[in-house]
C-alpha cells in the first residue's frame, strides 16, 4: 500500500527516479534543480539505488553522457534548469533525432540576464522545438506520477523518444507537500524493465548518430516529427494505466469549472492551482469564468484543448516567457495558430506574468480578468500585455 | 519533383541508424585525391611498416607476394601525404597521376 508522506517535491522526483530503478544518472547541479540530483547522488552512494551516477563537468557533458548510456540500452535520467538546460541545447535535438528514451526533470527557472535563479518558463520555451515529449506538473504528486509516466512513455516501442517533465523552480521544487508514495511492487507492475528497441551491441553492430546528407536529412526529420505526433495516444494510454495502478487520473488538458464559463484562463504549470482558487472566488462573485490547464505541451493536444474551451468566448492565456519581437508569447501563439487553423473566432487575451520569480497571486488573476473583459467588450485588437510592470 | 535515389522516411531505421556494419568500406575516399599519389621505392624501403601503421585510411595492406612490404590502395588514399612525411627512409614520394587513373580497382605500388 502506498504511504502518505510529507516530502520536498524535489525529493519526490528523486524517489520516483529510484522507484523507476534507473541504470544511469548523469547530471550537473544547478539551482533550483540541485536537490533532485543531490538526493539521487545520496541514494546511489548509500546503496539504495543500484545505478551509475556520472558527476559530469557540465550540462553539455551530462546530456552527452545520457545519449551514450541510453544508446547502450541503460534506463537514463538527468535533470537541469535554466542556463544548464541552455548549455544542453545542441545535444537535446540529437537525443530525440537518435530516438533515445532519456527522461529529464526540468526545474523551470528564468534565463539570464539579468541573472535570475527564480521561476518562469523561459528556459523550456527556448527548447520548445527539440522534438521531446514535454509535460508540466502542477504539484508534488504530479511530479512523482509524471516522472514514472515519463519512463513508461519514453521507453514504449511505439514512442522511443526522450521526455521532459517540467516543474516550477522553488515554488514547486522546494515546497514540502503530502505525497502518496507508491510501493516498489506497484511501480514495478506499472513500469517493467527497459527493453530497448535498438541499442549499441558489439554482437550486432550498428552506427547511431551518423551524418545525414541532403538526400536523407528531410526524411529523417519527417520520421521524428511523425514519431512525436504518434506518441499522443500512447501518452494518454499510459495515463489511463497510471490511473488503474495508482488511482490518480490525468488528462492532456484539464478543465476546471468550464460549464457555463464565458472566459477561460489558460495556465500551464504550478500557477494553475492558484488560478483555480481565483476562479472559485470569481465564481462566487458571479463572474462566468473557468480554466483550462495544459498538462501536455508536446505533442500539443489539439483536440483536447478545443474540447476544453468549447463554448468559451474569451481566453485569458498566461505565458511565463516572452518571445521578443514575435507576434505573441509562446503559449498564446500556439493557441492562436490552432484556433485560426480551425476557423474558430475566440478572443485571446494574452498576458505575460510571473517572470523571474515575480509572484502571481489570486489578485493577479482578477486584474488580468478585468483587463481581458474590458478588451473583449471593446473589441480592441488582441494584444499581449506584461502584468505588473512598474512604469 | 525528381526524387531518384531518395529513400522513404518510412523505411529509415530508428533514429536514422546505420544497421549494417562496415558500410564505410564502400566509401570511395580515394576520389578526394588531387592528381598525385604516394609511390613506394622498394629499393629504399626497410619494411618498418610505418606507412601501414600511420595511414589514417588504412590504404596500406601487407603484400601477400612479398613479405614485409605493403600494397597501396587507390580506392581509399585521400592523398594526405602522411606516409611520405613519416617514412624514415624517404622511400615514399609523390607521383603525378591523371584524373582518370584515380578510379579503378585497388592496385599495388
Amino acid at each position: 500500500m502506498a504511504r502518505r508522506v510529507g516530502l520536498e517535491v524535489s525529493l519526490a522526483c528523486s524517489e520516483a527516479v529510484k522507484l523507476a530503478n534507473v541504470d544511469v544518472i548523469a547530471a550537473y547541479p544547478i539551482t533550483p534543480q540541485t536537490h533532485i540530483v543531490e538526493h539521487l547522488a545520496e541514494l546511489v552512494a548509500d546503496g539504495h539505488l543500484d545505478a551509475e551516477f556520472v558527476p559530469v563537468e557540465s550540462e553539455h557533458s551530462a546530456m552527452s553522457a545520457c545519449v551514450g548510456s541510453s544508446a547502450a540500452g541503460a534506463r537514463t535520467f538527468t535533470s537541469s534548469s535554466s542556463q544548464g538546460l541552455a548549455l544542453m541545447h545542441e545535444i537535446l535535438f540529437i537525443a530525440s533525432a537518435m530516438r533515445l528514451p532519456i527522461v529529464m526533470a526540468v526545474a523551470n527557472r528564468a534565463l539570464s540576464g539579468p541573472l535570475s535563479i527564480w521561476n518562469d518558463h523561459s528556459d523550456v520555451m527556448a527548447e520548445r522545438d527539440i522534438g521531446w515529449v514535454q509535460t508540466f506538473a502542477e504539484n508534488g504528486q504530479e511530479v512523482l506520477d509524471l516522472t514514472l509516466h515519463a519512463f513508461k512513455v519514453a521507453e514504449d516501442h511505439r514512442v522511443t523518444l526522450p521526455v521532459i517533465v517540467n516543474m516550477d523552480g522553488f515554488v514547486l521544487t522546494h515546497v514540502i507537500e503530502p505525497i502518496e508514495m507508491p510501493e516498489q511492487a506497484e511501480v514495478d507492475a506499472y513500469l517493467p524493465p527497459f527493453e530497448p528497441l535498438q541499442r549499441l551491441d558489439v554482437h550486432q553492430p550498428i552506427s547511431m548518430g551518423g551524418v545525414g546528407m541532403p538526400e536523407v536529412y528531410t526524411e529523417a526529420k519527417k520520421a521524428c516529427l511523425v514519431a512525436l505526433e504518434e506518441s499522443y495516444p500512447v501518452i494518454v494510454e499510459h495515463w489511463e494505466g497510471l490511473a488503474k495502478q495508482f488511482g490518480r487520473s490525468y488528462q492532456p488538458v484539464e478543465s476546471y469549472r468550464t460549464e457555463g464559463a464565458q472566459t477561460l484562463f489558460v495556465t500551464m504549470g504550478g500557477i494553475g492551482e492558484t488560478c483555480m482558487t481565483a476562479v472559485d472566488e470569481m465564481r462566487s462573485a458571479g463572474e462566468p469564468v473557468g480554466q483550462a490547464r495544459i498538462r501536455l505541451w508536446r505533442p500539443f493536444p489539439r483536440e483536447d484543448f478545443l474540447r476544453a474551451i468549447a463554448g468559451a468566448k474569451n481566453l485569458v492565456v498566461i505565458d511565463r516567457a516572452l518571445s521578443p519581437g514575435g507576434t505573441d508569447c509562446p503559449v498564446a501563439s500556439e493557441l492562436k495558430s490552432l484556433l485560426y487553423s480551425r476557423g474558430q473566432n475566440v478572443y485571446v487575451s494574452s498576458f505575460v506574468a510571473g517572470l523571474g520569480g515575480r509572484d502571481v497571486t489570486r489578485e493577479t488573476f482578477k486584474e488580468m480578468y478585468a483587463q481581458a473583459k474590458a478588451d473583449y467588450k471593446s473589441g480592441a485588437p488582441m494584444v499581449s500585455r506584461m502584468v505588473g510592470v512598474k512604469e | 519533383m525528381a526524387d531518384e535515389g531518395l529513400q522513404s522516411w518510412k523505411s529509415l531505421a530508428l533514429g536514422c541508424a546505420m544497421t549494417e556494419p562496415g558500410t564505410s568500406k564502400r566509401f570511395n575516399t580515394g576520389d578526394w585525391r588531387s592528381r598525385r599519389r604516394p609511390l613506394t621505392d622498394r629499393e629504399k624501403c626497410i619494411k618498418c611498416g610505418m606507412c601501414y601503421a600511420l595511414c589514417p585510411d588504412q590504404c596500406y595492406t601487407a603484400d601477400p607476394k612479398a613479405e614485409g612490404y605493403y600494397d597501396w590502395d587507390s580506392f581509399y588514399c585521400k592523398g594526405c601525404g602522411i606516409c611520405i612525411y613519416e617514412c624514415p627512409k624517404q622511400a615514399i614520394s609523390w607521383q603525378d597521376e591523371k584524373e582518370e587513373d584515380k578510379y579503378g580497382p585497388a592496385c599495388g605500388s
